[in-house]
């Protein structure tokens, strides 16, 4: 093995676990589209769209896992300074943001053949939301603003923490704003569901679950090498410091005066 | 602490008293965005009435982006926070100075607003005192959670883009409900104002609370 292959071992985010969970995730999604279109009976009411909730409910899960990761990586942050904390909140936020799309996503897509549309203002929970979005949204552009590690850690955790009051808020929303909702309450406990259906949305929240750890461990890998490579680059740049400062100091500082006296 | 709060407050009043920047700048920006959405809706004045509270809040965000940024600026230029982080005030009464001088602000800017939306988008208040503590109640909790990321934006190299990005987004729920707030004294909408009021008041204290543990640690690593 030379020196170069070391390397790129060393740089890589995979490792035999995360390849078995990768291998699980993939099972579970073919066995969740199995169940999903073959398995799940149609909805009396909602026909073919039921399985939308398949997608749906589990990002919508995944949403609250990551934000609140992100929000537990912050509050970690501000009081231990843990560097491993503050890009495990990093990571969950970006999973958490593509998850939050995909709930808006379907949720809408599965909105016009059951509530005759794409969108409703009057709807708390698709309000609030998409209100999350935008915030960790800027959170992500607050990161990528660049700036000392550490401020910008510290910058993110607030805007983290303040994110996770949403978190209550959207969960409760059909609770508390009963009559401002089209959401009905939720479908793994309001006992509506067909056997094989509830089984079959199980799947997906566990399918989804082996996702975000998977993506959870390939993205705080990445975190983590970027983190040393800025390490490293701030360690290489002072030894090129001192050596400079050593350089000037063993050359004669007078040497070329003289040469320029004698000429 | 009080103070504190006060001689921060004023410093900071006394800069855009002298500047100006409030009067000539904030003013005509809130009232030209005011007549630009009169013409964006046609002119219609059923439509605006309608529409009234939330143009009106609406408005009251964006001129709150300019105040926020104006407050940040302040003490961004010339090292000034440093000087205020020496000078031994507690950070929490440097919070709530700087969110006292910005609500005065954006009050001082609503009555203006207020004046306007009655002249050209014919509304007329029903009830006063409903409109006065909705005024008063939202611009706090505004001005605390403007303050709150004002101060975490000082540092970034884009924080003219990165501020509005932030901002917007939080103060969405005072959107919401100071327009409800806003349709019940203004008799448009038949709804209970005061509810309303009190989700204001919530936010307001939780954007006041996460601002007076969070602010110190902001000054000093940001």
């Amino acid at each position: 093995m030379t020196a170069n292959d070391t390397r790129v071992e060393a740089a890589a985010t995979g490792s035999r676990a995360t390849r078995l969970l990768g291998a699980s995730v993939l099972v579970g999604a073919l066995a969740l589209i199995l169940l999903g279109f073959f398995g799940a009976p149609e909805d009396d009411e909602q026909r073919d769209a039921v399985r939308m909730i398949f997608v749906h409910v589990p990002s919508a899960f995944l949403t609250y896992a990551a934000f609140l990761t992100t929000a537990a990586g912050s509050a970690m942050w501000l009081w231990r300074r843990s560097r491993w904390w503050d890009i495990v909140a990093h990571s969950a936020a970006e999973i958490g943001v593509i998850f939050c799309g995909l709930t808006l996503f379907t949720g809408s897509v599965w909105g016009r053949p059951t509530w005759n549309t794409y969108w409703d203002w009057g709807d708390v929970r698709l309000v609030t939301t998409l209100i999350l979005l935008l915030i960790m949204v800027g959170y992500l552009a607050l990161r990528s603003a660049g700036g000392d590690e550490d401020a910008v850690a510290t910058r993110a955790s607030v805007v983290g923490l303040l994110a996770a009051v949403n978190l209550p808020i959207i969960n409760r929303s059909v609770e508390w704003w009963a009559d401002r909702t089209l959401h009905q309450k939720s479908s793994l406990t309001d006992g509506n569901l067909e056997d094989l259906t509830l089984f079959t949305l199980v799947v997906g929240i566990v399918v989804w679950a082996l996702f975000f750890i998977w993506a959870m461990v390939h993205r705080f890998r990445i975190g983590w090498l970027e983190h040393q490579l800025a390490s490293i680059d701030l360690d290489l740049a002072l030894v090129q410091r001192r050596a400079e400062a050593t350089d000037d100091a063993t050359n004669d500082p007078t040497e070329g005066v003289n040469e320029e006296a004698n000429l | 602490m009080l103070a504190d709060v006060c001689l921060v407050a004023g410093k900071d009043l006394r800069i855009e008293w002298r500047s100006r920047v409030t009067t000539s700048q904030v003013v005509p920006f809130a009232l030209t965005v005011l007549v630009l959405f009169g013409f964006a809706l046609d002119a219609n004045r059923g439509v605006l009435n309608a529409a009234t509270s939330g143009l009106f809040w609406l408005t009251v965000l964006f001129v709150t982006v300019v105040a926020v940024a104006r407050s940040t600026a302040i003490e961004t230029t010339d090292g000034a926070r440093r000087a205020l982080l020496l000078a031994g005030i507690e950070p929490s009464a440097v919070f709530f100075g700087k969110a006292i001088a910005v609500a005065v602000q954006i009050l001082a800017v609503e009555v203006l607003m207020v004046g306007g939306v009655l002249v050209f988008y014919g509304a007329t208040v029903e009830s006063l005192p409903l409109l006065l503590a909705t005024c008063v109640v939202a611009t706090a909790g505004i001005a605390a959670s403007g303050t709150l990321l004002g101060a975490l934006v000082a540092g970034v190299r884009a924080r003219e883009t990165v501020l509005p990005i932030l901002l917007l987004p939080v103060l969405a729920p005072v959107l919401i409900a100071a327009s409800r707030a806003f349709d019940d004294a203004l008799g448009v909408l038949a709804v209970d104002g005061w509810a309303w009021l009190g989700l204001l008041g919530i936010f307001g204290v939780v954007n006041a609370a996460l601002g007076t543990s969070a602010y110190g640690r902001l000054l000093e690593e940001t």
